[in-house]
């Protein structure tokens, strides 16, 4: 089991030197002059070419290539040319937000594709079945986008019954001032046993995770289905069967422990994918998230700050893929074992 | 022979097991017919015939599992006298591995790989009333009777070779304490020498738990070997049934003879 | 060049003749998603008939009819300027399954040779595509195609090919595992031995067999892409005005939404029914065609 865990770092090292490589280079496709930018819109000549000394832009394109991996190692991503902050704080400030989203939109994707999928698998054929297949391939081709407008529109303006944007009521900031602990409004609420402020965060997480959550819920309800039906013709079910065991544990127990594994390869890979689905409903629900950060970056051609994002995203996709590799060794002995 | 017609009267003994008129069909087309079948205690009745021929419906048929290949099943099953066809489903769980076990071809397949061999056995007990120490002792018992080190339990399918694991699904049948046995060609995977020493396990099952036992095999040499009585099917009808001795050396079909001539003999053997 | 005198099993899983059609018809899945796509594609080719305002796709402004909302002059509403809705969207089916199409050809004319390249010829060519398209592949897409969407002037060209860039691994990744499964039998190895031309056994024997995981995936993915390029146009970086795009209205409309709720509702919709009418298409495609999606009946 450690062979296969050392095995994989070594792999996800890998891939990330190569995302930190293809992201420099296409950063270094946004037009415009960094050292301008930061010098200021008034900037003579000679500020302009110190600024371009300081940021080290004068020096050969390897060069810069490989003091950066260096500094990404360190702790050091650079500093962001409009905030004149460094990246890995302004990232550290607005990750948790996102990180919250798409957490909590998971596990509310998990919560929901995986008994419908296997209740889709038991009635196979019937409407039942039918009825959440058409729903789970809907879930997938929702444009999110326009599913957070309307979702918005209906429940935070004509019904009023949850609120429309931001990450808790700003009225509770005064009366309930909330103490930053871990950067995650929800768990610092929590934390600090601050339960009016709990509950405003967690009532107003609902509309972003609900809508994050239609995609991944539609893939794994799909998955379940398929897998639980690919391995119920199999003569280990049968023998569940033959041994007395009910349909409900013979799906749910034998046929659905099978399915674990690809699930939670699905989560992984729609880890990174949701994540920037949430980038793009940041605006409309003015989430201070690393979506609204990476937007304002690209306005600003902030150089530094959109490497970062995009190396956070990839970092965190891959990590995220390692973790449930390593789960699905530990579910299913096969993988490790073969 | 069992002459047509006549009426075995009912004994308190039990694991008898006694099929009549039994239909199996996918829709309108009929793929099993059998008149009459009966398995004594402690008896071992071959069940042998080409692929195809319908044994392993029977199976099915039996443990009241042919719905979950779509076939409908008519005609009569009877365990001692109680009739299976047509109970609830509720009622067949009970009677599924606590008093009608199988075991199956392929012994990899018939273990959910990601399930240790023994965390099957011991969810199977619960399943069937033992409280959890029991089942881990019954569990344990069971291993060593079929001589296999309870180290095993903690074994992923994977890791245990064909013959282990036939014998694991052997000893989860006698942990069980199942009257009837299913066994669909357990030894037709197996190697020859491995085949032996199953064949000799389920000689002992015979003796020491007075099991019966089905063996349903195309195997000829095999059922020869291990069975008391055989039914010879074909397409799904038995075209001969009687002492294993007498059928396999002066068949009265001429299918059966076929079957004979195709088993390759060794040289000098009789 | 000698003609390959084994006969190989061709497993391309199309079912033939009857069988297709009795496939076809026990299939709703496919049957529904087919009929859309194909009442897509034909509202696409017949939108300046079907559209009761077509120059509204256009360059047309109404001052006088601003904002109107849903009637029967204007079944879907009016604008900010004043262009019917209703036909703005018809013409919006010539825009995303266009995109659509041309980055799945521009995806599968990079990502497909090199996957056959990887697979088939093995060794430090199959290393170092295998490593490169991981690292691609280790970017979410949209978030790939959005970076470069970024960094290129907006428009319809610009997002085409950041989504071709971001997509093309996937398509190396399905090729090269076809690739490599076939050379592996036995029968491609003999033809090697007989001197056959590597380019010919590809053409004849690794293609063909690529094809149906081909077809699968490509129906699934538009669906995708078309989300993908929805959400570029809606952030700004893709379809400039006047283009009626429907990521682009949809964007557009925000800023009136509360009140005029229909600037953005009906081209979401259209959105959403392209990708899953596409998506229906692509399941129904994948149940008759993939052999290992054979369930009991």
């Amino acid at each position: 089991m450690l062979v296969y865990v050392a095995r994989r770092i070594v792999l996800a090292v890998g891939v990330v030197v190569g995302v930190v490589i293809v992201t420099f280079a296409v950063a270094h496709l946004v037009p415009g002059n960094p050292a301008a930018t930061w010098a200021g819109p008034h900037a003579s000549a000679a500020q302009i070419a110190r600024a371009t000394h300081f940021l080290g832009l004068d020096r050969p394109l390897p060069v810069q290539i490989g003091s950066y991996l260096a500094g990404v190692v360190t702790g050091n991503w650079g500093v962001s040319i409009h905030t004149h902050r460094p990246v890995l704080s302004d990232i550290a400030t607005a990750a948790p937000a996102s990180l919250e989203v798409v957490i909590t939109a998971l596990l509310i994707a998990i919560a929901v594709g995986v008994p419908l999928g296997l209740r889709s698998a038991r009635r196979r054929g019937r409407p039942a079945d039918h009825a959440i297949r058409a729903g789970s391939i809907l879930g997938v081709s929702m444009p999110i986008f326009w599913m957070a407008l309307i979702l918005q529109l209906v429940f935070a303006q004509r019904l009023k019954l949850l609120p429309a944007a931001g990450e808790f009521s700003q009225g509770l900031l005064f009366t309930h001032p909330l103490a930053k602990v871990t950067g995650f409004p929800v768990i610092d609420a929590l934390l600090a046993g601050n339960w009016p402020m709990l509950g405003s965060t967690l009532v107003h997480l609902i509309l972003p995770a609900v809508v994050v959550a239609a995609y991944p819920a539609g893939l794994i309800a799909r998955m379940v289905r398929a897998q639980v039906l690919d391995s119920i013709g199999e003569t280990h079910i049968l023998n569940a069967r033959a041994l007395g065991f009910g349909e409900r544990q013979v799906f749910g127990r034998f046929a659905m422990k099978l399915a674990w594994t690809p699930v939670a390869a699905a989560v992984a890979l729609v880890f990174g994918y949701s994540l920037v689905n949430t980038f793009l409903v940041e605006s409309i629900f003015d989430w201070p998230g690393l979506g609204s950060y990476a937007a304002a970056s690209i306005s600003t051609l902030d150089t530094p700050a959109i490497l970062g994002v995009t190396l956070f995203v990839a970092v965190a996709y891959v990590i995220a893929n390692l973790v449930v590799d390593v789960v699905q060794a530990g579910i299913d002995p096969r993988i490790r074992l073969g | 022979m069992t002459a047509p017609g006549s009426v075995t009267p009912p004994e308190t003994v039990r694991g008898r097991l006694a099929i009549a008129g039994l239909d199996i069909s996918f829709g309108s087309r009929r793929v099993v017919a059998i008149d009459e079948l009966r398995m004594e205690r402690a008896e071992i009745v071959g069940l042998a015939g080409e692929s195809g021929s319908g044994k392993s419906m029977t199976t099915l048929a039996i443990l009241g599992l042919a719905h979950t290949v779509g076939a409908t099943v008519s005609g009569s099953i009877k365990l001692d006298g109680q009739e299976l066809t047509g109970l609830e489903q509720a009622t067949l769980r009970e009677i599924r591995g606590s008093r009608i076990a199988a075991i199956f071809q392929s012994p990899q397949a018939a273990f959910s790989p990601v399930y240790r061999v023994g965390s099957v056995m011991t969810k199977a007990l619960r399943l069937h009333g033992a409280a959890k120490p029991e089942a881990a002792e019954r569990a344990v018992e069971a291993l060593r009777q079929v001589l296999l080190s309870p180290d095993l339990m903690r074994r992923y399918p994977s890791q245990l070779s064909g013959g282990q694991l036939q014998r694991v699904a052997i000893a989860l049948a006698l942990a069980l304490r199942a009257e009837i046995l299913l066994a669909d060609e357990p030894t037709s995977a197996l190697d020859v020498t491995v085949q032996a020493e199953v064949l000799d396990l389920l000689r002992d099952l015979r003796e020491t738990s007075g099991m019966s036992i089905l063996f349903i095999s195309h195997d000829l040499a095999v059922v020869a070997e291990l069975c008391d009585r055989v039914a010879v099917m074909r397409q799904g009808l038995i075209v001969e049934q009687g002492q294993a001795s007498q059928v396999l050396s002066a068949p009265a079909s001429p299918y059966t003879s076929e079957l004979l001539d195709s088993v390759p003999k060794l040289a000098g053997a009789p | 060049m000698i003609e390959s005198p084994i006969m190989t099993p061709r497993q391309v899983a199309v079912p033939r003749g009857g069988a297709f059609w009795r496939g076809l018809r026990a299939n709703p899945l496919l049957m529904v998603g087919g009929a859309l796509v194909l009442l897509i594609v034909l509202v696409a080719i017949f939108a300046p008939v079907l559209a009761p305002h077509p120059s509204d796709a256009g360059t047309a402004t109404h001052a006088f009819d601003v904002l109107k909302p849903p009637s029967a002059a204007h079944l879907f509403g009016t604008d900010q300027v004043g262009r019917d809705i209703f036909s703005r969207v018809l013409f919006g089916a010539r825009v995303s399954p266009v995109i659509a199409v041309v980055v799945i050809a521009i995806a599968c004319a990079v990502g497909v040779p090199l996957g056959v390249a990887a697979g088939f010829l093995g060794g430090w060519i199959d290393e170092l595509i295998m490593r490169v398209t991981d690292v691609f592949l280790a970017f979410p897409p949209l978030l790939l195609a959005l970076a470069l969407a970024a960094v290129l002037p907006a428009s319809l060209t610009s997002v085409t090919i950041a989504i071709a860039v971001a997509w093309w691994p996937w398509y190396t990744r399905l090729i090269r595992g076809q690739a490599a499964s076939v050379a592996g039998r036995p029968y491609v190895e003999a033809c090697r031995a007989l001197g056959v031309s590597r380019l010919r056994i590809i053409v004849r024997h690794i293609l063909p067999n690529s094809v149906t995981p081909l077809l699968v995936q490509v129906s699934l993915d538009v669906g995708g892409v078309i989300l993908t390029a929805s959400a570029l146009s809606f952030l700004g970086l893709g379809a400039q005005d006047p283009i009626p795009d429907w990521g682009l209205m949809v964007a557009d409309g925000q800023n009136y939404f509360t009140p005029d709720w229909w600037l953005v509702t009906f081209p979401g919709l259209a959105i959403l029914l392209t990708a899953f009418a596409f998506n229906l298409l692509g399941d129904g495609l994948r149940d008759v065609l993939d052999p290992k999606r054979s369930f009991l009946p």
